[in-house]
């Protein structure tokens, strides 16, 4: 176990990338140190599902998390592991800001880093973005790449 | 895909020009054939036990439903009243694994449910209860809610508990399962017969009241305000969106329906609550006609057991309860404990029986829209004797209707809006229904899924053209036809249940099953 640890949310995007980019040079700077690369699927227990959804959704959820890993998390993790760097990639379902920050805790990490999204459309202009919830919530420093 | 939409945009064109050829006819013929193929499974249903009750004839089917939820009720130690807030922290998810997040919740099981079950039944069956009933129908409309909770917890333990799991991920419940499985277990005989019977009611169910009885109130809605016009358009167009969904694979139709149907129902319930505060200083007077009308009759056909009958046939109808079909909607939950869904589930005849069916209850007892003899205090019943007076004579849905715009004069282009999304999501959960009995008698396979979807298809056009009369008695007698297996399984599989219950209990009172922290 190393001393120190970074999350670093993953979404597919460069703004990902840059997070990623990012954390890596900071890795280097502190030495001895874990990058856990997290991709949320976003997901909400409260959601109306039609009984078919429902039939479907154990396969549906074992689809997704497989399909983050082989499209965004595993060539993440593979790279940076090339670099020589101590990453681990972890894939879940729920509300980003929340499973981000519920991940830093569990980790005890040292501050998570997160690329900012422009935002957009009706839901985050009420609700904001998912940096701007995980940033009045988090419990630990939040790095915003822009 | 796209093909099949083209060919059922094409038939919703084409069909019109066909039948303008032999107009008029259409919705007479459909409902003449209709009612005279099953007059005599409906008048089986009905039989009246071989003796009275307080002097009139009581069918036998409304005496088995309510004996079988005081059953529950007393073996499960009203499990209905004791395990009423844990089911409330189990759908709030504070028992739920984090890492099972991505998963069934129990709320997402749950309201799947409801909306195959709050639906028309909650708004022209109330009104039916009550126009022939009278107001005291209420009073056991809420009872047969109450206990139907237990019959509830005892079949959606038994539906998770059940259950096939198969290799790639997807889970297949219902009574069937159960029937089989839980017969095997106890070495009980007989499991695979009733399986089979269950299977054969509830595809006649899903046709009958998940099918015909809404497609006929919609389209009785829908007449009700844009003027008389035949039946079968509003079976085709229907039939069409419905084809769309279930065998086009159109998943953002039952998407967006899913999605607008609970907000259909808080405004429903909103409205009701509106009408009910303008007018409280009548709540008392309601309630008092709902009480005298439950052991009087207060004049109405039938006198108080007519009352009885009409209320616990119609929060049969409506909250399913014991009827077997909750069971199949609720066993995909992910959960390690079968008893949590069983908890879970005897929210729903709360939620749709004693909440949501009260409250148009009395909306429709308050508005004054059942006309009262000034000289008696009684109703007043209409020429035929068979149902009280209306002061528009009308029935169903309608009268519903006519009670919520006294409220609220735009309230029937509301109500109108809420019967058509109702209508089709009851439709679209009972087309599941329906085709898990269906691939359990003839087994899984694209075409003869198919098959049945389209079976499903038409019996909408038949629904909607068919008259109130003949479409309500089959669709109960389908539906408690369902009640009949489904409940004599119970009976034999209820030490199973309670094996579970009393497990599952205890380990949470001890603290071995504990909140997860969020």
């Amino acid at each position: 176990m190393s001393k120190t640890t970074f999350v670093v949310g993953l979404d597919g995007s460069d703004a990902g990338a840059r997070a990623l980019a990012f954390a890596q040079d900071r890795a280097k700077a502190v030495g001895d140190c874990t990058i856990a690369l997290c991709y949320v699927i976003e997901w909400s227990p409260f959601s109306f599902q039609t009984p078919e959804e429902n039939e479907q959704r154990h396969k549906r959820r074992e689809e997704e998390i497989e399909l983050a890993h082989s499209r965004v998390v595993d060539p993440a993790v593979t790279a940076a592991k090339a670099e020589g760097f101590d990453v681990v990639g972890i894939v879940k379902h729920g509300d980003a800001s929340e499973i981000l920050d519920a991940i830093a805790k569990e980790r005890g990490a040292a501050q998570i880093i997160i690329g900012r999204v422009g935002t957009r459309g009706l839901r985050e202009r009420i609700f904001g973005g998912v940096t701007g919830r995980l940033v009045a919530s988090a419990s630990v420093p939040v790095t915003i790449i822009p | 895909m796209k093909k099949q939409i083209f060919a059922a945009a094409t038939l919703a064109a084409l069909s019109p020009v066909a039948a303008v050829a032999q107009e008029m006819s259409i919705d007479d013929r459909v409902n003449q054939i209709f009612a005279s193929s099953t007059g005599w499974f409906v008048n089986l249903i009905f039989a009246p036990l071989p003796f009275e009750v307080a002097g009139a004839s009581f069918p036998w089917i409304v005496m088995w439903l309510v004996v079988g939820a005081t059953v529950f009720t007393i073996y499960f130690g009203a499990i209905q009243f004791r395990a009423f807030g844990h089911a409330i922290s189990l759908v709030k998810g504070d028992y739920s694994d984090p890492n099972d997040a991505g998963e069934v919740s129990h709320f997402q099981a749950l309201t799947t449910a409801l909306s195959g079950t709050v639906g028309l039944g909650n708004i022209a069956g109330v009104a039916v209860a009550v126009g022939i009933g009278g107001p005291g129908a209420t009073f056991w409309m809420i009872l047969a809610g109450l206990l139907g909770m237990a019959s509830k917890f005892t079949e959606c333990t038994l539906g998770v508990k059940y259950r096939n799991e198969y290799a790639d991920g997807t889970v297949s419940g219902g009574p069937m399962y159960y029937m089989v499985k839980g017969f095997k277990e106890r070495n009980l005989p007989g499991g695979g017969a009733l399986a089979i019977l269950f299977s054969i009611f509830c595809i006649l169910g899903a046709l009958g009241g998940g099918n015909m009885f809404q497609a006929n109130q919609a389209h009785a809605q829908i007449s009700g305000i844009v003027g008389d016009y035949p039946g079968w358009i509003t079976g085709l167009i229907f039939a069409a969106v419905v084809f769309a969904v279930i065998v086009g694979g159109i998943k953002s139709i039952a998407q967006v329906t899913e999605k607008v149907v609970p907000f259909m129902g808080i405004l429903y319930v909103g409205a009701a609550l509106i009408i009910l505060l303008v007018e409280y200083d009548k709540i008392g007077w309601a309630f008092g006609q709902i009480w005298a009308g439950a052991f009087t009759g207060l004049g109405v056909a039938g006198g108080f057991v007519g009352a009885l009958i009409q209320g616990f046939k119609r929060a049969a109808f409506s909250n399913e309860a014991g009827v077997g079909s909750a069971a199949i909607a609720h066993s995909a939950v992910r959960t390690k404990e079968p008893v949590t869904e069983g908890v879970v589930s005897l929210l729903e005849p709360f939620i749709d029986t004693v909440v949501i069916c009260t409250m148009t209850a009395l909306v429709i007892t308050i508005s004054g829209v059942l006309v009262v003899d000034p000289a008696t205090g009684n109703f007043v019943l209409n020429e035929a004797g068979t149902a009280i007076q209306t002061i528009d004579g009308s029935s169903g849905v309608q009268l519903t209707s006519a009670a919520f715009a006294t409220g609220f004069s735009w309230f029937p282009y509301v109500l109108a809006v809420a019967v058509v999304l109702f209508a089709f999501s009851t439709m679209i959960s009972w087309s599941y229904y329906g085709l898990k009995a269906w691939t359990y008698l003839v087994g899984e396979g694209k075409t003869k899924e198919l098959i049945f979807k389209l079976i499903f298809c038409v019996f909408i056009v038949i629904g909607a053209a068919a008259q109130l009369g003949a479409v309500i008695d089959f669709s109960d007698a389908m539906i408690f036809a369902m009640a009949v297996v489904n409940i004599t399984a119970l009976y034999f599989l209820m030490p199973i249940v309670k094996r579970e219950m009393n497990s599952y209990f205890s380990r949470l009172k001890s603290g071995e099953i504990v909140k997860h922290k969020h």
